[in-house]
């Protein structure tokens, strides 16, 4: 049962991150994308990891999709659906992909996890739950990551602001 | 228990169809979202890992990660959306300047 959901899960991410790939139209990918943002969300659920479950289905899905559709929507290129889109150059990139892939798969089929070194055991998970346990690793050990972080998203967002924003010179618009 | 070289050739076949897509789309949005399933890759690959290992260290990463990519993407987008005001257009191929 186990074996089957993530061969389901895994049939299914592949299938949906190569339409995302091949898709001519925006939308359609960025549709084909929430898909596949649920289905690894409970790809994580399958491994404990409730809440980073959650906090994929509410960045990725909530925020940063939400994002691609606003853009996409800004720009409509209707032409889109009549011109080649890909370089021209695609068979060779598709070699050096599928030769990468190859190559790292042969390097790491025979991966076998070393000895336990953590504490986020399955019964410590089932009786504080995963929020706990991580909550509790990042505001002791990594809090100076995390301040970092909301730092970094700060940022982010003035220089997106920055970057988008129309500029004025005195009554006329540059 | 499904062993954890499951997820890791399951993430390195994501990672490799979203490197295929960035280099060969000529949409710049496209491109975008193909960095955001390569970011997911490695996701899964340490969401695993993490769960093997029993170290939170490994998905208070993927946390981290989660934030760079959110960041990374509205900074790319504004870089879009200025690359279109500018010359109506998002393909990669046709941009051969990046003076302003």
């Amino acid at each position: 049962m186990e074996t089957l959901v993530f061969l389901y899960l895994a049939i299914v991410l592949v299938v949906t991150s190569l339409l995302v790939v091949t898709n001519r139209n925006a939308v359609h990918a960025v549709l084909w994308m929430l898909v596949m943002f649920f289905h690894q969300a409970i790809l994580f659920l399958t491994l404990d990891a409730e809440f980073l479950a959650l906090v994929q289905i509410i960045v990725y899905a909530g925020a940063v999709l939400v994002l691609f559709l606003f853009v996409v929507y800004m720009i409509n290129l209707r032409t889109e659906l009549n011109i080649r889109n890909f370089h021209v150059f695609w068979p060779v990139a598709a070699t050096v992909s599928i030769v990468m892939g190859v190559l790292a798969v042969e390097a790491i089929k025979d991966f076998k996890a070393g000895p336990v070194v953590g504490d986020m055991t399955p019964e410590v998970i089932a009786k504080v739950g995963h929020a706990k346990v991580l909550g509790k690793a990042l505001f002791t050990q990594h809090i100076l990551s995390f301040e970092t972080a909301g730092v970094l998203l700060l940022v982010a967002v003035l220089g997106a602001v920055v970057l988008t924003r129309r500029i004025r010179f005195k009554g006329d618009e540059v | 228990m499904i062993p954890i070289s499951w997820y890791l050739v399951l993430s390195l076949v994501l990672f490799a169809l979203g490197a295929f897509g960035f280099i060969a789309r000529r949409n710049v949005i496209i491109m975008l979202m193909c960095i955001e399933i390569m970011l997911n890759a490695v996701n899964i690959s340490l969401v695993a890992l993490g769960r093997g290992l029993e170290d939170t260290a490994a998905h208070l990463l993927v946390f981290f990660v989660i934030a760079v990519a959110a960041g990374e993407a509205a900074i790319g987008l504004a870089l879009v959306v200025l690359l279109f005001k500018k010359t109506r257009e998002v393909h990669m191929d046709e941009f051969r300047l990046l003076k302003g």
